[in-house]
């Protein structure tokens, strides 16, 4: 091999190692440019008064930046997206796998997969022009646009994420604890419930955990079907209300902000908030999965 | 002993598994409603004029989304490989590599609309590109890395060990044998994970709503990398909330043509990889 060949080598070898590291970078460059972003707001409000404050009226005179209805109406939404998704995930990827015939299981992993492909915009659109007027009709409530009408379109975009990881972890379960229960005595359904979910439950957290995720950071169908109305959801009923999540108050307000205001600030300090919140919820998921890739073994 | 009298085993499970067909029929019937609307109300109000026309229609729409994705893929895509390429090729198995795919899997969690922020702090006002096609390539560029990076390696472990031992056997060197042995034999996954990476980026609306998406544009077209653009999701966006008089069937149209494109990278994306599966030499 010629020196010059060796120094190319070297070179080459050097530029993969650099980009490998890359994912490291950019996560710690999100970090940073929404925390440099973020922290000018506390010349404008204290901590306290940002997260446990209850108005957010950023363009009022003095402004109040308090992200309490932020911080609820991203909560109303989301835990009724998982209350709807979850059990229908869990129970759509133990079909799957362990009931359906074969050509039952053809039809839906496919369409789990369109599901997932499409866009947010496109379930806004459908929640606004479609499902929200028809759901106002058939309840009867004062507007086409609430939490609930969020959950509902949330939930079958955080579906699919739910249905592939617990269908991979159920899966991965060894035949020999099941045949093991059948042997018993023990009937399929026993067994499904007693030893093979039990098994995977590690893997039907973790994909819990990513839904959750995915519905916290959902955006575009937020902004579009749950009304935008910046005030603390009332009990249950507030399912039936307006709100305005985290996510959407980004979208809606940054493109009428001026640079550097206290107001840009703001938005830069809920993307702040919104970035810690995935980080923890997907390390914890992570972390779920590789346990559950160690019972497989 | 329990007095209660306990319902048999066989009733249970009759019950439970008519719970989890019916469970399959919530998921199924939902999405079939969903694209046969789609098919119906987009059909009605699409014609070649309402695609073709540049003010009124969708043309200007389509070549922005075709743009910003191709010009997602091209910047997404040697970053991605070169990640991938160092994960399945060169790294060891240790606390690096570990912390490599926790950062992965957090990239592919943060949330599009953060994606937009760091795209408006970063590529808009830090390196003064402004609202244009570029800026929100680079953004969706870094929204599809993760997905890019775990598809790419996934097509280079998929390549036997032994063709790389042959060819260092012949004297080729580490990446002699990475360029001409094991990256043209990964080629097609590399392809695959790519033409489904476009597929999010054309379906994705709020990383390039404050990086370069505008509506009402003086040229409909961009004529260079610095040019604002309109994308097909944006569109739709602004016609569903912000213009209630753009006439109903249009949005329909406009929500259809979406969904075609994104469903059909999808669907290539599937057929792609299972004529790979089915041709492989191995």
């Amino acid at each position: 091999m010629s020196s010059a060949q060796r120094a190319w080598e070297w070179f080459v070898g050097k530029v993969i190692r650099l980009s490998g590291a890359m994912a490291i970078v950019f996560v710690i460059l999100i970090f940073a440019f929404l925390l440099r972003d973020a922290l000018p707001l506390l010349r404008s409000a204290s901590l306290r008064e940002i997260l446990l404050g209850d108005t957010w009226l950023p363009t009022s005179e003095p402004p109040k930046f308090g992200m309490l209805p932020l911080v609820l109406g991203s909560l109303y939404v989301t835990v009724g997206a998982l209350i709807i998704a979850v059990p229908l995930g869990l129970a759509t990827a133990a079909f799957i796998s362990e009931v359906a015939p074969r050509w039952i299981q053809e039809i839906l992993k496919p369409t789990v997969e369109v599901l997932a492909s499409i866009p947010s915009v496109v379930f806004g659109f459908l929640g606004l022009l479609l499902v929200g007027p028809w759901l106002m009709e058939l309840l009867d409530l004062p507007l086409p646009v609430f939490a609930g009408l969020g959950s509902l379109m949330l939930a079958f975009m955080a579906m699919p994420t739910i249905v592939s990881v617990a269908e991979d972890a159920i899966r991965s379960v060894p035949t020999a604890l099941r045949e093991n229960s059948l042997a018993l005595g023990a009937t399929r359904w026993q067994t499904i419930r007693r030893v093979v979910i039990p098994a995977a439950r590690s893997g039907i957290i973790a994909g819990t955990l990513l839904g959750l995720g995915r519905a916290i950071g959902e955006t575009m169908t937020v902004l579009m079907v749950t009304g935008n109305a910046a005030v603390i959801p009332e009990g249950l009923v507030g399912i039936l209300r307006p709100v305005r999540t985290l996510t959407a108050t980004i979208a809606g307000e940054m493109g009428e902000t001026a640079y550097a205001t206290p107001h840009y600030h703001a938005l830069f300090m809920i993307g702040l908030i919104l970035f810690v919140i995935t980080f923890l919820t997907n390390t914890i998921a992570d972390i779920a999965v590789r346990r559950s890739g160690g019972v497989a073994q | 002993m329990s007095a209660l009298p306990r319902t048999s085993p066989k009733v249970s499970q009759a019950v439970a598994f008519a719970l989890l067909w019916i469970a399959a029929v919530v998921v199924i019937v939902p999405v079939a409603a969903i694209l046969a609307i789609m098919l119906l109300k987009g059909g009605k109000g699409l014609s070649w004029e309402l695609i073709s026309s540049v003010e009124e229609g969708l043309l200007p729409a389509i070549a922005g989304t075709a743009a910003l994705v191709a010009l997602t893929a091209l910047i997404s895509a040697p970053f991605g490989i070169a990640a991938a390429v160092y994960l399945s090729e060169y790294a060891r198995a240790g606390t690096l590599v570990r912390l490599i795919r926790l950062a992965i899997v957090n990239l592919a969690g943060v949330p599009s609309v953060v994606y937009g922020l760091f795209g408006l702090a970063l590529f808009v006002t830090l390196l003064q590109l402004g609202r244009c096609l570029l800026a929100a390539a680079c953004t969706m560029a870094l929204l599809v890395l993760p997905l890019v990076i775990t598809a790419s390696e996934e097509a280079l472990r998929q390549v036997p060990r032994r063709l790389r031992e042959a060819s260092l056997a012949l004297g080729a060197t580490r990446w002699q044998t990475i360029r001409k042995v094991v990256l043209p034999n990964a080629l097609p996954g590399i392809i695959t994970g790519l033409i489904l990476s476009v597929g999010r980026a054309a379906g994705e609306t709020a990383p390039i709503l404050f990086t370069g998406a505008f509506y009402g544009l003086t040229h409909p077209f961009p004529r260079s990398l610095g040019d604002p653009f309109v994308a097909l999701t944006y569109k739709l966006f602004v016609d569903a909330t912000e213009f209630p008089h753009v006439e109903e069937a249009e949005k329909w149209a406009t929500a259809a043509v979406l969904v075609a494109l994104v469903v059909a990278m999808n669907l290539a994306a599937a057929v792609f990889r299972a004529r790979l599966r089915r041709a492989r030499r191995w």
